[in-house]
C-alpha cells in the first residue's frame, strides 16, 4: 500500500512527452502511476489493469461513482442511499447531486432496485445500495 | 430457564455478521447474534460511500451493500437475530445478560461467545482541544450519522480535525451537501487516511490538507465560530507565529478509534494496553476459555474485509469449541509474541502452536512510515525469517504469515521487528 | 404581583426557592438561560467541604459547616448523588505541616466535627496512590462528594412543584422600584415583586447597583478541570487536597459521585464572567500540580476538559444581607457556596423576615424526589419499570447504561430539560467516556419527538448552541 507524500505532482520529466504523476483510486492500495499525456496514454506503477484503466481515463475524461442519499418516506430513517451504478463524469458529480434533491422514494426499496435511470444521460443508473423497509 | 445456544455473537456489525456466518457454516446449529441498534450491520449502515469488499467479494461496494450482503447470508442460516438489545454483561462461564425493550432482561447461555462491539470514536475530551466549549464539534461517525441516516446537515462551514478516514470521507460528503469544508488538518506529517481517499475527497474538491498542523482553539459563545490552527514542530509542540484563523461554525474530530471492551474487561478478560483490546491467541480466542473476539474490538482495523476474514476465523474456532472439538490447547506449546523495534502491536499476542493448522497468521502496525524494509522474525536473537516490504505506514495494518514448522522449531518467544533497508 | 422574586436559578438560588417554597408565597424564579443550573454551579469541583477553609466568625466559616452538616439528609431525602468520603490536605514539608495544623485549629474553631492530623504513613494507608513523599495530613471526615447540578434540579424541581414559578429565558434588564414593590424587567416581559433575592452569581454585582448602591464588583475567578474516565475514578477514595494557597484550596483529585475522577481547578482571574474556555496553560498546570498528590493519574484516560467561574468579590466573605430595603443579596458566593447552599437557603429566609416577609408555613409542602435511573433500581423496581413503559428496556446511552425510559422520566420532571445536555444533567445520558458520541444523535431524537421541537431546534446546551443548520439535500452549492 502506497501512501501520499508531500513531493507530489512533480515538473514533467519529459519536455515533449508531459508524464501526469496520479494515486489510483481504484483500491485501497493506491498505486503510484505515471501517465504519459498524448499519444497511447502509457501507464506505468500500476499493480492491476484497473489502475492502467483509471490512469487513461483521469488524464482523458476523469470520472467517479457517486454515492450519496435520497429521501425516502415510510420507512424507519429519512434517507435512503444510493450510488450510480458505474461511474461517471466527474464534473457532472454535482450536477447529479442536484437531481439526487429532487427525488422522494417510498418506502419499501430493495437493494439494487434502480431509483433514476441513466442518470444526466451518462448511461449510469441511480441504485438503491440498501434494503429499506417499510415502517410499521 | 436459560436458552442454550452454540455460539452467542455480540453485535452484528461486520465483524459479528461475518463470525455467525462462519460458526455456522463450521456446525453450530444454533446461533444468536445480539445487537443493541434496531437494524444489523453497525456503522457499515453510515458508511454510505464505496470502498469495502474488494478482497472478499472481488467488488467495490458501499457499506449498506457490504452489510446487506452479509445480513442475507445470515437470515439463511436461519440463526436467530435480536435487535434493539442491550448486552449488559458476559459471563466467564458463557452466559449472557441483555435486555430489551421486547422482552425485558433475559440471560441466555452459550457453548462459546463470539465478541464483536466493534470501537468508538475519540472525543475532543481526549485530545484535549484548548478553547470554548460551544455546540458544533463533531465526532466525524456523530455528524456521518446526522448525514447520512438522519439527513441533517451538521454545519455550513467545516474544518476537520484528523486525517483518518472517516473525516476523509464526511469532507467529501459535507461537501457534496453544499457545505464548505476549509481545511483539513493533521498533526502527523503524514496522514492516517487512506491516499485513495486524500484524492477523491480532498483534491477533487480542492479541499487543503494541513500536515504537522493541528487545532490549538475552537472559539465561539453557544456555537463554533472560529478555530484556530497552528503548525507543530517534531515534537508536536505549537510552533508561535504560524497561527492561522478559519472562521467556520463546524468542526469535526478524525482522531482515532478505540475498541470497545467495557463488556469484555467486566468479563475478566484479559486487556493489551497497546491495542486497548483483549489478548487473543491465533484463532481470536480470549484468555477466557470458549470467549473468542474480533474486528474492531480486538484492533482497529483500516478496511472491513480484513475484519471478516478475522471474524470468520474466531466463528470458526467458536463453533469447534462448541462442538468440542477445539484442541485443549490452553497448555500447550504456547509462543508469546514480542514488539520488537518499530513494531506498535501485534494481533495475535501469543500462539498456541499445537492449534496452528498449516501456519500462523500475525497482524501488525508500525510505528512510523517506511520505505524499503524489512520485517524481522527471530526467535530469540536468532533470526527464522526476513520479509521484504516497499512501505509500510502505521495506517496501514501488515501481516505476516509463519509456517508451523518455523513455529515448532522456535525455541522461545517469538520477535518481530521492523527495520530500513541498508542501502548498498 | 410575586411576594418574592429571585433572580438567578443555580444552587444558591434554587436553596432559596427550596426554603422559601415551604412557605405560603407566590415565588417567582428568574433564570436567563434555558435551563437551571447552568453558571457555576454545573462546572466545580462537586466537594461539600468539612468548613476548615473560611476564617472563623465569617458567615462563610458558619454557613460552610451548617451546609455540610445539613447536605447529607438533604441529599438523601431530594435522592440526590452524595458520599461522605472525607478529605485530605496532603503535607510534604514541614511548611505545609505548619498550614495543616493552623487549618485544624481554624476547623475547630468553625465548629468541623472529627478534624484531625495524620502522619505520612497513615495518610499512605488510606489512600495508597498518593505521593509517597507525604509526610502527614489533616483527614477531615465529614467532608463530601455531591453532585451539585442535581441538587440545585432537585431543589429547583420542588419549588416549581409547590408553586414557586420559573421562568427561563428571562435575563433581567433592569428594575424599578416602586411603593413598597419592584418592577423587573426581562427578557421574557415584566413582574411585580415585593422582595427581590439576587442570586445570580457572576452577575450579581449588576443586579445589586440596579437596586442599591454600588458596593462591590465581582471578580471572574476561572478554574480548568480534567474529568477523567471511570477507569481512573478508583484512584482515590477521598478529597485530596494541597494545603491552601493565595490562589485558594489549590488543585484537588477527588472521586465524583458518578464514579469518574476529578482534577482541578486553576485559579485564574478573567474578565468575562461567562469565559468557560480551557487553556493550553491553565490544563498543563493542573496536570503539573496534581502530580505533587498524586502521580498515577493517567490523564489519557480524560473524557471532557472544563471550566467553571466562581464569582469572587474583594471582600473575604459572602455577601449576604438586605443591601436594599426589600434587596438580599447572595452575591460573592464563591467556594465553598455549594457546601453552604442549604445554609445560605434558611440564611435568605431568615434575612427576608428581617426584611419585613411574614410568610406562613404550609402543610402541604412535598419534595421532589429525583428519579433513580433504572441501572440503580432494584430488580423489583426494574420489573415494574419495564412493565409500566417497555423503553426501559432500550439502553439510549451505552457508555452510562441509560435507558430510553429513563430519558422520558427526565423530560417529565418538574423542570423538563430542553436540550441535550439538559437531559445529561438530569439522567446522565452523554456523560460517559464517549461523551454523547453515540447516543447524542438518539438523545436529539427523543427531545424532537417528546417535546414537539424540530430537530434543527434543539440545542446542546444554551439557547443558540444549535446543532443541525438544515436539511441534506437542500441544493449543493459549491
Amino acid at each position: 500500500m502506497k501512501k501520499l507524500e508531500l513531493e507530489r505532482n512533480k515538473a514533467p520529466e519529459n519536455e515533449n512527452r508531459a508524464v501526469k504523476e496520479l494515486i489510483c483510486i481504484m483500491c485501497p492500495k493506491g498505486c503510484r502511476l505515471k501517465v504519459e499525456e498524448g499519444g497511447g496514454y502509457a501507464v506505468t506503477g500500476n499493480a492491476c489493469p484497473k489502475g492502467a484503466e483509471y490512469g487513461r481515463k483521469e488524464v482523458t475524461n476523469p470520472t467517479r461513482v457517486l454515492t450519496s442519499t435520497v429521501k425516502i418516506t415510510g420507512a424507519i430513517h429519512s434517507c435512503c442511499p444510493v450510488k450510480t451504478d458505474r461511474d461517471i463524469p466527474k464534473q457532472l458529480v454535482l450536477k447529479a447531486m442536484d437531481v439526487l434533491s429532487g427525488v422522494v422514494l417510498k418506502a419499501p426499496v430493495r437493494r439494487g432496485e434502480v431509483v433514476v435511470s441513466n442518470i444526466l444521460g451518462t448511461g449510469a443508473n441511480l441504485i438503491a445500495t440498501r434494503d429499506m423497509e417499510a415502517a410499521e | 430457564m436459560t436458552q442454550r445456544y452454540d455460539v452467542a455473537v455480540v453485535g452484528a456489525g461486520p465483524a459479528g455478521l461475518a463470525a455467525a456466518c462462519s460458526a455456522y457454516e463450521n456446525g453450530a446449529e444454533k446461533v444468536i447474534v445480539i445487537d443493541r441498534d434496531r437494524e444489523a450491520g453497525g456503522i457499515l449502515n453510515q458508511c454510505i460511500h464505496s470502498g469495502f469488499g474488494l478482497h472478499y467479494f472481488k467488488e467495490e461496494l458501499t457499506g449498506p451493500e457490504y452489510a446487506g450482503r452479509f445480513e442475507e447470508m445470515l437470515r439463511k442460516t436461519g440463526s436467530r437475530l435480536m435487535l434493539d438489545t442491550m448486552v449488559l454483561k458476559v459471563t466467564q462461564n458463557r452466559e449472557i445478560h441483555m435486555m430489551s425493550p421486547k422482552e425485558g432482561y433475559s440471560v441466555i447461555s452459550a457453548g462459546a461467545v463470539v465478541l464483536a462491539m466493534g470501537c468508538r470514536e475519540r472525543t475532543r475530551g481526549a485530545v484535549g482541544i484548548p478553547g470554548a466549549r460551544p455546540a458544533g464539534v463533531f465526532t466525524a461517525g456523530a455528524a456521518q450519522r446526522y448525514v447520512n441516516i438522519e439527513g441533517y446537515m451538521v454545519g455550513r462551514r467545516v474544518v476537520i480535525l484528523g486525517s483518518g478516514d472517516i473525516g476523509l470521507i464526511m469532507a467529501r460528503r459535507m461537501t457534496l451537501e453544499g457545505a464548505k469544508v476549509l481545511a483539513c488538518v493533521e498533526i502527523m506529517p503524514h496522514s492516517n487516511g487512506l491516499a485513495r481517499n486524500i484524492v477523491q475527497c480532498l483534491e477533487d474538491y480542492g479541499i487543503p490538507l494541513y500536515l504537522s498542523h493541528t487545532v490549538t482553539e475552537i472559539r465561539g459563545k453557544n456555537r463554533v465560530e472560529a478555530v484556530k490552527v497552528q503548525r507543530v514542530d517534531e515534537s508536536l509542540k505549537p510552533v508561535p507565529g504560524t497561527e492561522m484563523i478559519f472562521d467556520c461554525d463546524t468542526v469535526l474530530l478524525s482522531v482515532g478509534l478505540i475498541p470497545e471492551n467495557e463488556l469484555t474487561r467486566d468479563a475478566g478478560i484479559k486487556i493489551d494496553p497497546r491495542t486497548k483490546g483483549p489478548y487473543v491467541y491465533e484463532n481470536m480466542e480470549t484468555t477466557v476459555p470458549g470467549v473468542f473476539a474480533c474486528g474492531n474490538v480486538v484492533h482497529v482495523h483500516d478496511l472491513v474485509d480484513f475484519v471478516t476474514a478475522e471474524s470468520k476465523k474466531a466463528g470458526e474456532a467458536a463453533a469447534k469449541y462448541a462442538n468440542n472439538s477445539a484442541l485443549n490447547a490452553f497448555n500447550s506449546d504456547l509462543k508469546a509474541i514480542i514488539n520488537g523495534e518499530n513494531v506498535a502491536y501485534t494481533v495475535p499476542q501469543s500462539i498456541r502452536t499445537e492449534n496452528t493448522d498449516k501456519f500462523a497468521e500475525v497482524f501488525f502496525r508500525v510505528k512510523r512510515v517506511f520505505g524499503d524494509s524489512v520485517i524481522e522474525l527471530k526467535d530469540g536473537e536468532k533470526p527464522l525469517k526476513a520479509y521484504k516490504r516497499q512501505h509500510m505506514a502505521p495506517g496501514e495494518m501488515e501481516h505476516i504469515i509463519i509456517p508451523k514448522d518455523m513455529l515448532l522449531s522456535a525455541a522461545g518467544s517469538l520477535t518481530i521487528s521492523v527495520k530500513e533497508e541498508e542501502k548498498q | 404581583m410575586y411576594d418574592v422574586t429571585i433572580i438567578g436559578c443555580g444552587v444558591t438560588g434554587a436553596a432559596a426557592a427550596y426554603e422559601l417554597s415551604k412557605f405560603r408565597l407566590s415565588i417567582a424564579v428568574l433564570e436567563k438561560e434555558n435551563d437551571v443550573a447552568c453558571g457555576t454551579t454545573k462546572a466545580n469541583s462537586a466537594i461539600a467541604h468539612a468548613g476548615y477553609d473560611p476564617k472563623p466568625g465569617t458567615k462563610m466559616a458558619r454557613l460552610n459547616v451548617l451546609g455540610s452538616e445539613m447536605m447529607e439528609s438533604l441529599c438523601r431525602r431530594l435522592n440526590v448523588e452524595y458520599e461522605r468520603t472525607g478529605s485530605l490536605v496532603l503535607a510534604f514539608d514541614e511548611e505545609d505541616m505548619r498550614s495543616l495544623r493552623a487549618l485544624c485549629e481554624r476547623g475547630r474553631e468553625n465548629g468541623v466535627r472529627g478534624l484531625e492530623i495524620i502522619s505520612g504513613a497513615k495518610a499512605l494507608e488510606m489512600e495508597p496512590n498518593i505521593n509517597p513523599e507525604v509526610v502527614g495530613a489533616l483527614y477531615a471526615p465529614t467532608a463530601a462528594i455531591v453532585n451539585p447540578w442535581g441538587l440545585c434540579i432537585a431543589l429547583a424541581g420542588t419549588a416549581v412543584m409547590n408553586g414557586a414559578e420559573l421562568f427561563l429565558n428571562s435575563e433581567v434588564r433592569g428594575i424599578e422600584r416602586g411603593d413598597g414593590y419592584f418592577r423587573i424587567k426581562t427578557a421574557s416581559g415584566a413582574l411585580e415583586t415585593r422582595y427581590i433575592v439576587n442570586a445570580s452569581g457572576a452577575h450579581s454585582d449588576k443586579i445589586s447597583e440596579m437596586v442599591a448602591k454600588p458596593f462591590f464588583k465581582i471578580i471572574p475567578v476561572k478554574g480548568e478541570y480534567f474529568l477523567l474516565d471511570k477507569s481512573q475514578g478508583g484512584l482515590v477514595r477521598r478529597v485530596i487536597f494541597q494545603p491552601p494557597n493565595e490562589d485558594g484550596k489549590g488543585v484537588l483529585i477527588a472521586p465524583t459521585v458518578h464514579g469518574n475522577l476529578i482534577v482541578g481547578p486553576t485559579s485564574e482571574r478573567v474578565t468575562d464572567p461567562e469565559d468557560c474556555s480551557v487553556t493550553a496553560r491553565g490544563l498543563e498546570k493542573v496536570l503539573n500540580i496534581s502530580s505533587r498528590s498524586s502521580g498515577k493519574i493517567d490523564f489519557r484516560e480524560t473524557i471532557r476538559n472544563f471550566a467553571g467561574i466562581r464569582a469572587s468579590a474583594e471582600i473575604d466573605d459572602f455577601i449576604l444581607e438586605a443591601s436594599a430595603p426589600g434587596f438580599i443579596n447572595a452575591a460573592a458566593i464563591k467556594s465553598p457556596g455549594l457546601t453552604a447552599a442549604p445554609a445560605i437557603g434558611l440564611e435568605i429566609v431568615r434575612l427576608l423576615e428581617e426584611e419585613g416577609l411574614r410568610p406562613e408555613k404550609r402543610e402541604d409542602f412535598r419534595e421532589y424526589r429525583s428519579g433513580t435511573l433504572f441501572k440503580d433500581m432494584t430488580p423489583g423496581d426494574r420489573s415494574e419499570a419495564l412493565k409500566r413503559d417497555k423503553r426501559f428496556g432500550r439502553v439510549v446511552c451505552r457508555c452510562e447504561t441509560i435507558t430510553e425510559g429513563d430519558i422520558l422520566d427526565a423530560l417529565k420532571g418538574p423542570i423538563p430539560p430542553v436540550s441535550i445536555d439538559g437531559v445529561k444533567r438530569r439522567c446522565r445520558a452523554g456523560s460517559g467516556r464517549c461523551q454523547g458520541g453515540f447516543c447524542g444523535p438518539r438523545v436529539h431524537e427523543i427531545l424532537s419527538r417528546e417535546r414537539g421541537i424540530r430537530m434543527e431546534e434543539v440545542c446542546q446546551d444554551k439557547a443558540g448552541s444549535f446543532l443541525l443548520t438544515g436539511r441534506t439535500k437542500e441544493g449543493c452549492g459549491l
